[in-house]
């Protein structure tokens, strides 16, 4: 099972670093996305999989589930849900403001001579 | 008073949620956000004061004891750096009155400030490593609505960027704090260090260097460490004053302090590797960072620059991990907070009056703004380490540790790299202030002598911080201390 999710994991985060690297805004904000998606399996992955068990059954359960986590996974999908949310507002504001979503057109040379 | 730790960060929580309840009453907003902080800064010096004559402070949430729960450790480093980021943030929110524009306060502009101090404040202070991350996205949020906020051109492009660089650097967060929880089975810092020990004694260092590397990637991108650096010219350039004053001085040095902390606390058992890493990048960082510092003819971008040569100098003595080294850095990250929250907003005093940020365009200042001119000179002499501002004696403290680790070619780049960061101020003073004077077009306008109180006051508090190195220096061995037996940290936390 780690090893299904190692493949899993590693595909998210291949996919997630070509579309960073492409030049449509709105590609980059779904790579970022899947970026996160895959460091959070990978969260969970390292918290041990096949246990089979829900977490925390009371003191002398024979077998159970980490749950911290499931917790830490929690956390983080918040946070990220959060930021894709502003980054997608941000980037139809910039879209409107600057007309482009080229990220070759967002250099910015201010200061620069 | 057992909660106290709590307060500094509890404090500007509150008055964050009360500040968006009346975000269209600017003068209200000023007076709440102006008095909490305030207050802050008062808690903060006390909780440093209790550290010094009580020892290590901690606090487990929930009443779960440590390692099961988070636990919030002030040791004399975090408490200091809490208090220089209280004062800043409040002399930052005094120069907002009339440097920032009722445009941008109407618009949660104080509610995001004490939210991005609680994630300061709650950083410096977090003894577990997850809830330090949960506390770096709290001051990401608010720095990317305080990056954005206003909506102009450069900034909504340079946000996308700042966004992007900050998104990628948490994700790997997580990942790194997954690793490190399969092979140590807790988070919390102080029991980390404990089975990361058992683990080096076992021999298998390999892990362990990985994961080290990793959070050095992570931190570094926060820190704007050579080479992950690329994104802070440009992002930092965007914002206005206040602002940028206010990510110069404290948001790099969250990354600093991370590194300080997770360096000292987590990997000193590794062999090396990452010492050595640590120390090539502390290196290059400062090169470039002078570099930079000489090439431009902006004056945000000068200072911009400069910040790079900060992070540089803490981290070369970082790296020599011995006690002298360490009291160095640490009095050096206190001084270049301060130092730099007072040039950036002397800075946008200039770009004020003059209107442009174009050092080939602004000519004779001294004419016409005598205080500000001499103002701006103390505080690049302070930064650029010249007895007896505070600059010198965290220089000294620092090469003298760097030579002590025999490693003499940082020690001399350190050395060399206060002449070229001097060299880059004085560029500014005297093109800047120097020379004939201009008129500018809207000069009148620029409340010079009110937005003058703020700079005024850290420049007075740099010159105070270096005359009286004397009377600090206690508090800055006690931390240097910590960060040198990290057992000290151990046992206060998990109290065996």
């Amino acid at each position: 099972m780690e090893i299904l999710m190692a493949f899993v994991i590693g595909i998210l985060f291949m996919c997630a670093t070509y579309l960073i690297l492409s030049k449509s805004l709105l590609r980059i904000i779904i790579g970022t996305g899947l970026l996160s998606h895959g460091a959070h399996l990978l969260l969970l992955t390292m918290g041990g999989l096949k246990k089979g068990a829900a977490p925390l059954l009371g003191e002398e359960a024979p077998s159970y589930t980490d749950p911290l986590p499931q917790a830490l996974i929690l956390t983080a999908i918040v946070i990220s849900f959060g930021v894709t949310a502003f980054f997608l507002v941000l980037a139809y504001r910039a879209y409107k403001e600057l007309g482009t979503d080229n990220m070759e057109k967002l250099r910015g040379t201010e200061g620069n001579d | 008073m057992i909660n106290f730790l709590l307060l500094p960060i509890l404090i500007p929580l509150i008055t964050g949620v009360l500040l968006m309840f009346i975000n269209k009453h600017v003068m209200l907003q000023r007076w709440v956000a102006s008095i909490s902080a305030f207050v802050t800064v008062i808690i903060a010096a006390m909780l440093a004061h209790k550290v010094h004559t009580e020892g290590i402070q901690t606090l487990n949430l929930s009443n779960w004891d440590a390692p099961f729960g988070i636990t919030l450790v002030s040791d004399m480093l975090s408490a200091l750096l809490v208090l220089t980021t209280s004062i800043i943030s409040f002399a930052c929110i005094i120069f907002s009155f009339r440097g920032i524009g009722q445009e941008r306060e109407k618009f949660n502009y104080y509610a995001s400030m004490s939210f991005l101090i609680v994630g300061v404040n709650g950083a410096f202070t977090t003894g577990d490593i997850f809830n330090l991350f949960v506390f770096f996205e709290v001051m990401l949020m608010s720095s990317y609505v305080l990056i954005v906020l206003g909506g102009t051109k450069i900034q909504l492009r340079e946000s996308i960027k700042y966004l992007l660089v900050n998104v990628i650097s948490s994700a790997l967060f997580v990942i790194a704090v997954g690793y490190l929880y399969s092979v140590t089975g807790t988070l919390n810092m102080a029991h980390l260090s404990e089975r990361i020990a058992s683990i080096s004694a076992d021999g298998q260092l390999g892990i362990i260097t990985v994961i080290g590397v990793l959070f050095m990637i992570v931190f570094g991108l926060k820190g704007a460490v050579f080479p992950l650096f690329f994104w802070l010219p440009g992002s930092y350039y965007a914002p206005p004053a206040p602002v940028m004053a206010i990510f110069g001085a404290l948001l790099t040095k969250v990354g600093v302090y991370s590194i300080t902390r997770t360096y000292s606390l987590l990997f000193y058992h590794e062999g090396g590797t990452i010492q050595t890493l640590l120390g090539v990048m502390a290196v290059l960082s400062i090169i470039l960072g002078v570099i930079g510092a000489i090439a431009y003819w902006d004056i945000k971008k000068i200072i911009i620059y400069n910040i790079i040569t900060a992070v540089g100098v803490i981290l070369a003595g970082v790296a020599s991990m011995n006690e002298d080294a360490l009291a160095g850095s640490v009095f050096y990250i206190i001084h270049d907070m301060i130092v730099k929250a007072a040039l950036f907003l002397l800075v946008g005093i200039m770009i004020a009056i003059t209107g442009t940020s174009n050092l080939k365009q602004i000519s004779g200042l001294i004419k016409n703004y005598p205080g500000l001119a001499w103002t701006f000179f103390i505080a690049s002499l302070a930064l650029a380490g010249i007895p007896p501002l505070s600059g010198f004696v965290g220089k000294l403290l620092l090469i003298k540790g760097v030579f002590d680790a025999e490693h003499y070619w940082t020690g001399a780049i350190v050395l060399m790299s206060s002449l070229f960061v001097l060299f880059s101020v004085m560029k500014i003073f005297i093109n800047g202030f120097w020379g004939k004077p201009l008129t500018y077009k809207g000069e009148e306008k620029a409340p010079v002598r009110q937005l003058m109180a703020a700079p005024v006051i850290l420049v007075i508090l740099a010159v105070v911080y270096g005359v009286g190195a004397d009377f600090v220096f206690p508090y800055i061995s006690q931390a240097a201390n910590i960060l040198v037996n990290p057992d000290l940290y151990i046992d206060a936390v998990l109290k065996e």
